[in-house]
Formats: C-alpha cells, structure tokens, sequence
C-alpha cells in the first residue's frame, strides 16, 4: 500500500511539474496574472508530494518491506536504522529520488525566500526548474521506478555495501546534491534573465547568494567525500582522481568561477555574457556528473547497452538542455550591452585571469575523465589516465590562481596603478619568499622544493589578506571596530572571501604536505612485535575476533609509543559483512592537529602473524580544515546583509519599467 | 592606437601566450601519463612495451597464489584462458583478492614477460569484473580460446 501511495505521489509531483514548466512561463510571455501567480502554489504541491514519496520509501525501508525491489536489493533487517534511511540514497532509484527531492525543495526555497523578486521573473526562474524538474522525474517514472515490487517477496534483503555503512557516506551524498542541484537555480535565473532579455546587475545579485549557497554544499559534499575515502577505503588516500570524484570537482570549479564572475557582473555590470554561459556550464556539468556516475557509462561503455533505456534518456536529456541552453544563449547574448568599461590593470581584470584558469583547468579533468571513454569508443585501446598526470596538472596551474589571489582583493575596480599595488604587496612577498626559501630547507622535515614553494605560495596569501584586512579596518581599532565593521552591509561578502581564501592556503599546505612527507610502511608483524614509523614506535599486540551488529571483525591492537611514552592505542580492523559476505578494511587512524598515524591490517598469515599497512600522514587534517574553512567563507559571504536590503531598492527601481505584472511583494 | 589600448594588447598578448605554454605543458605530459591496458594474450604476443608503466588484467587463476617467506611479496598468474602471465607485488592486497576472482594490476613488464605491479585492484563487489577483463575474456573466447574446460565460471 505505501510504495503505490509513494508511486501516486511521484505521478501527481510530476503532473504539478508539468504545470509549473508551462503556464508561468506562457503567463509571464503575453502578461497574465493568473498564470503568473501559479508558480508558487504548483512548486509547493510539487515539493509536497515528492515528499510524500520520499517518506514512503523511507518507510519501506524503516518496516523492511522487501517487496519493494530497491528495498530487497539495499535493505536488510540487521541494518542500524541510520543506515537503513541512508540505504535509501546508497543506490541508482533511490539516489535519483533524493536528487528530484532536493530539487523541489530548491525550487520550494526559492519561491518563499526571492519573494521580493518581481513575480513575472520569479514565475520564470520556477518555472524552468519545474522543466528541469520534468526530465527526473519522467526519468525515475519510467526508467528507474524506486517503488516495482518484486515477487516472490524474499525473505530477507540483500545489504547496503558495508562500503557506505559509514556516517561520513550517510551524509555526503545529500550534501552533494544540495550543492549539484543547486546549479539549477543559478542556471534557472539564468535562463530567466536570457528570457526577458535583461542581464544586468539587478539579475547578477538576485542569483548570487543562490549560487554561493550551492557552491558550499558542494565544497561539504565533496570534503566529506574525501574524508570518508580517507577513512573508509583503508589506503590512506583523500582523493583519487576517479571519474566518480571529477564528476562532482568539474561542477566545483566552473562554480567557483561562476561565483567570481557573478561578483564583476554584479559590482561592475561586465562579463555579463561569460557569466551567464558559466551558469550555463555549471549545472550542465552538474548533470554531466550525476548521469556518467549514475548510469554507470564511466566504468565502460557498455554499461549503456546493458540498460538502453536509461542510456539513451540520459543522452536526450542533456542534448536538450545543453542545446536549448546554448541555442537561447545564441540567440539573445548579441543584444546584451558589453557593460562597465575597465582598464588593463584592474581588479576586473584580475578575475578574467581567474575565471580564465578555472575554466581550463574545468577542461583539462573533463578531458582527464572523458578520455579513456572517447579511446575505448574510437577503439584506439583501453587506457587510463594516470593521476601523476592530474596532480601535474595542478602544480603548473594553482600558483598563477594564487598569485591572482593574493592580488586580487587589493586592486581597485576599473583602474589599478601597478606601482601603487606594488608598494602594498611588498611586504607580503618578501615574507612569502623567505618562508618559500625557510620551508625548503631541510628544518621541521627534509627538505623539499615543492614544500617550500606551498609555504610560499600560502604566505602570499596569507600576508595579502592581512594587508587588505588592516586597510580595511584602518579607521576602525581592535576587536570592538572589526566587530562594528562585521555589521555594515557588504561585510558578509568580504570576510566570506577572507575567510575561503584562508582556507585555501591552509589547503595548499595540506596537500603538499602530506603528498611530500607522507611514509609508508607494509610489514608483517607478529604478536608483540615493533617497528619504527617516522619517529614513532608502533608496537602490535594481535589481534582477536569481535561480533558486531551486522559483521564479524578481526580486531588488532596496535600501541603507538613516542619516546616510549604510549600516545595511543588503535584497533584497525577486518570486517567480513553477514549478509553480502564482502570483506573490509576499517583502519585505526590516530588523529593528530599536525600529523596522523593510520594503521590498516591486511591479511592473516598464521601463528598470529599479519601483514599491516602503516602510514604517518603530516598535515592531512589539513586538507579537510581547508575544504571547510572555504565552505563557511561562502555561508558568511551568502548571509551578507545587502542583499535582502539591495532586493527591495532593485524593486523599486524596476516598478517603474513595467516588469512587474502584479505585485510582487 | 591609444597608449592604454596598447597596453591592454600586451596584456592580452601575455595571457594568451601564458595560457598556450600551460596548456602546451599539459597537453604533452596528458601523452606521457596515458596508461594502456593489456591482455595477457596481448603480452604474451609481444604487444605491451616492456619497463613503461601499463595495465594488466585478468582473473586470478587457480592455485597459483604463492608468498614468499617475508610474507608480503606475492606471485600468481593471471589469465584470460588463451593465455598467463606471472605478476609479482609486494604489498598489502585488496580485501577482495582472491583465486579466480578478476583483477587489474598497475605496473611495468619486466624481462621474461614477469610483471612486476605496483598496485593491485580489486573492485569492492563480487559479482564485479573489472570491464577490461570482461572484455579480455570475450576476445580470447572468440579467437577459441579452451576457457570453458578450466572452469570458465565467472566468479
């Protein structure tokens, strides 16, 4: 009865859909506000049911209903109820409900919150998430229904992948799709603006908290990935450069310079035409993600053979939404006024630059994820792109983006005396080269070029920060004037970008780190035994069998000693799953502000003897203290004051030309 | 010209010309860091370029597991029924190694057609077969390979 009521719901959300995407949009085209003032009731219903069918495949799964299939193939009995709702999103249906879920409750977010938006836009932008809306939901209708029964009804469920039975997975996921479908709202407005035909700042400031909102869920979505990877895949490493792991980092970057390039459009009216086309780009890579990840076309080409159906839904609907995007994007951005004028040295400038290497970088991993697809289609061979290449990559890109960055905040708009800039920045690079040249000498560490030059490249930061942050607060004394200045409007979006770009040095020194200082060890290891680990001595102490709720595990002991004074006690170990009979490695990390000492176990080999991994990982806390400074920059910047003061001025101003049917507010 | 133009088609000259560098740079090292997969039936002809870095796959056959007395340096055969090749690696291996299951090693072809992996993987689910190694298997079993009479199950 539950599923074919969530079943029910799914049809009726999808109807609602329908209307949303077709009489606000016609009613905002010839003027009638009747039309118009459905968006918002049809968005509500649309969230309303979809949440109806969501919550009834949670329910299935809480009551262990397996003659739902997707509950018989990820559900089990013995499954934590944590995980028995997380097991809804830990598969290709449910993961697409939560997908349609979320985005209805964006599209839901954006009619209560942009109330003050004039209606004929407002009408627009829903409604092209309600298009958006169309395609997934008439994808999980037809294609992959969450609530088919199955029958016989098995007695009991196959297993969530003892891989996602992990707190840090449970929560990823949402996270990331509130970040992936939250490109539909920059990519709405958009779509809107290209509709009536008005780029302008207005447009740029209304879409921009949006779209810094969804850029911090994706960071979160995509730090959590990496430390669940960390955490759970018991090879110490944090990012792989799997096609998985590039479908969510494309998206990323194009948003990052989607945020940026919003930031000239907004402040100076320029690059208005490449903003849009970045929000274009952004949630079209977005879907590029979901889709190549979901239909399973990044493992092999033939997986699109083995579900035709879904393969071919999927090729349609991007080459409708990337073709419609672009064809609309052709036809109106001639039109569009080029904007605010700017010199060769200013800060509109320096976000080119920024915009610009984001963008290659963007392509140079689409082509790193695509490749081994288009050689294995053109049968040129199967090959794998190795991530020596990606990390290359990076080194040659990331210090032209620093530089730009240390810059950036201290250049005017529109004309920058260079020599002026100059004398501001000479502190920050005498300090950035003798910490580059300090940090390559073998000191804390041996030495090391690259170190040195991630010490560099973060002090750059760093020290321009300060520089900007004393002009800034050069009238206003202590903590009681940066307390005051916290509270004028436009601060949200400063200290937002103060704080992100701290958190990419504390990034960069993290990965260097880690990447440069990382030991690792393979041993075997017999009962009692020690061994050195970079300073450390870990000693093993055996291991012994444990029962948990769903699994079995060989649980070691292994003491970490420094100076032969005990800092800790790890149990790694090796589970072997009840149901799915899958093996798993869960490693003992002990975690440190500076360092951490991982410990994996690998296999038996008799009379008490293992074979373990061992690593000492320096700074890799790091990375993920970055990856989260760099989300709450964008909350802070998302939260600034002015723009729920500036929507209500811009309404004032538009009142006037026409644009509102029927009042908005 | 005005001055001011000029100088902004400097800059923008400069920017091109750093861009195309990068991308230059990037590009030829793409080249360099493709890996190419081979079969064990592609290596034992001779195709797969000995000391490069190359991927090999195959399932794990039967029995032909052995460690050597570190007890971390592990040897086994791979196979796609037409033909074997010996791996070497010394490691810890992935929690679903086992004999007949499928697998693809990263690393470089020694004399004596020996491969000597860095990395060993195997994919986090039974039933899986890496894709490479699906196809490996299919190929040899078009060209009449006798996979059938080694009980050519797919595990």
């Amino acid at each position: 009865m539950i599923p074919e009521l969530g079943h029910f719901a799914l049809i009726l959300a999808l109807s609602l859909a329908l209307v949303l995407s077709i009489f606000p949009m016609i009613g905002s085209l010839n003027n009638t506000p009747g039309w118009i003032a459905l968006a918002r009731p049809a968005a509500l219903g649309q969230f309303f049911f979809i949440a109806i069918a969501f919550g009834c495949l949670v329910s299935s799964f809480l009551t262990d209903d397996f003659s739902v299939a997707y509950v018989a193939q990820n559900g089990n009995t013995l499954l934590p109820d944590v995980y028995k709702v997380s097991a809804v999103w830990g598969a290709h249906e449910g993961s697409l409900l939560l997908w349609v879920f979320i985005l209805s409750g964006w599209t839901v977010a954006v009619s209560m919150l942009a109330r003050h938006l004039p209606a004929v836009v407002l009408a627009r932008v829903l409604s092209v998430m309600g298009m958006v809306s169309i395609g997934f939901l008439s994808f999980l209708l037809f294609t992959s229904n969450p609530f088919a029964r199955v029958f016989p009804v098995p007695l009991q469920g196959g297993d969530l992948n003892p891989l996602l039975q992990d707190p840090g997975l449970a929560i990823h996921p949402p996270m990331l799709y509130m970040g992936y479908v939250g490109m539909s709202v920059a990519f709405s407005f958009a779509i809107a603006a290209l509709i009536g035909g008005r780029l302008d700042a207005a447009w740029a400031r209304w879409s921009r908290p949006w779209t810094t909102v969804a850029w911090m869920f994706l960071t979160i979505g995509i730090t959590l990935g990496s430390w669940w990877a960390y955490n759970e895949l018991g090879w110490g490493g944090w990012w792989f450069w799997d096609p998985v792991e590039n479908a969510s980092f494309m998206p990323w970057l194009a948003a990052t310079a989607l945020i940026h390039s919003l930031a000239v459009t907004e402040k100076r009216g320029a690059f208005k035409r490449w903003t849009v086309l970045l929000a274009l780009l952004a949630f079209s890579l977005s879907l590029l993600g979901t889709f190549l990840v979901r239909s399973g076309v990044l493992t092999s080409v033939h997986a699109f053979a083995t579900d035709p159906a879904r393969g071919l839904f999927i090729l349609i609907f991007l080459c409708i939404v990337i073709g419609g995007s672009l064809s609309l994007y052709a036809a109106r951005a001639p039109s569009v006024s080029s904007g605010g004028r700017f010199d060769a040295f200013s800060r509109e400038t320096l976000l080119l630059g920024n915009n610009l290497l984001l963008v290659i970088i963007t392509a140079f991993v689409l082509l790193g994820t695509l490749a081994p697809l288009i050689y294995d289609a053109l049968g040129w061979g199967k090959i794998s792109v190795g991530f020596p290449w990606f990390n290359r990559m990076f080194v040659i890109f990331t210090p032209f983006l620093v530089v730009l960055m240390g810059m950036g905040p201290l250049t005017r708009w529109k004309h920058q005396d260079p020599g002026d800039l100059a004398r501001q920045l000479r502190v920050a690079l005498l300090i950035s080269l003798g910490g580059g040249i300090l940090g390559s000498l073998p000191i804390l560490h041996k030495g090391s070029i690259w170190a040195g030059l991630a010490v560099m490249l973060s002090l750059w930061i760093v020290c321009s920060l300060a520089i900007s942050l004393r002009q800034r607060l050069r009238y206003r004394k202590g903590l009681a004037g940066l307390w005051q200045d916290l509270g004028t409007k436009g601060s949200g979006s400063y200290y937002g970008m103060v704080v992100a770009h701290f958190g990419v040095a504390v990034f960069i020194i993290g990965v260097t780190f880690v990447m440069q200082y990382n030991v690792e060890k393979d041993i075997r290891l017999s009962p009692g035994q020690s061994t050195e680990l970079a300073g450390y001595t870990l000693r093993f102490d055996g291991v012994q069998g444990r029962q948990g709720p769903n699994y079995h595990a060989d649980r070691g002991t292994v003491h970490v000693l420094k100076d032969d004074r005990e800092i800790a006690v790890l149990h790694p170990e090796k589970r072997v799953y009840t149901v799915q009979t899958k093996p798993m490695t869960e490693s003992g990390i002990d975690v440190g502000f500076t360092r951490d000492i991982y410990v994996s176990l690998g296999e038996g080999l008799g009379n008490g003897d293992w074979s373990m991994r061992l690593y000492y990982k320096p700074f890799v806390r790091w990375i993920w203290f970055g990856g989260l400074l760099i989300a709450i920059g964008g909350l802070l910047a998302a939260s600034d004051r002015r723009y729920r003061i500036a929507v209500r001025d811009q309404l004032s101003a538009l009142g006037n030309d026409g644009l509102i049917a029927n009042g908005g507010s | 010209m005005t001055p001011k133009r000029r100088k902004r088609l400097i800059l923008i000259a400069l920017m091109v010309a750093g861009v195309g560098i990068a991308i230059a740079v990037a590009l030829k090292a793409f080249n360099e860091n493709l890996m190419f997969f081979y079969t064990p039936t592609a290596v034992a002809g001779g195709e797969a370029p000995a000391g490069h870095l190359i991927r090999v796959g195959g399932l794990v056959t039967k029995g032909s597991v052995k460690r050597q007395s570190d007890g971390l340096t592990v040897t086994f055969d791979i196979t796609d029924y037409a033909e074997t090749i010996k791996v070497q690696y010394t490691g810890i291996l992935p929690d679903l190694f086992r004999e007949g299951q499928g697998i693809v090693a990263r690393g470089r072809l020694q004399k004596g057609n020996l491969f000597v992996a860095e990395e060993v993987l195997a994919k986090h689910d039974e039933k899986y077969m890496p894709p490479e190694v699906a196809d490996a298997l299919k190929t040899a079993k078009k060209n009449g390979a006798v996979g059938a009479a080694t009980g050519g199950e797919t595990p």
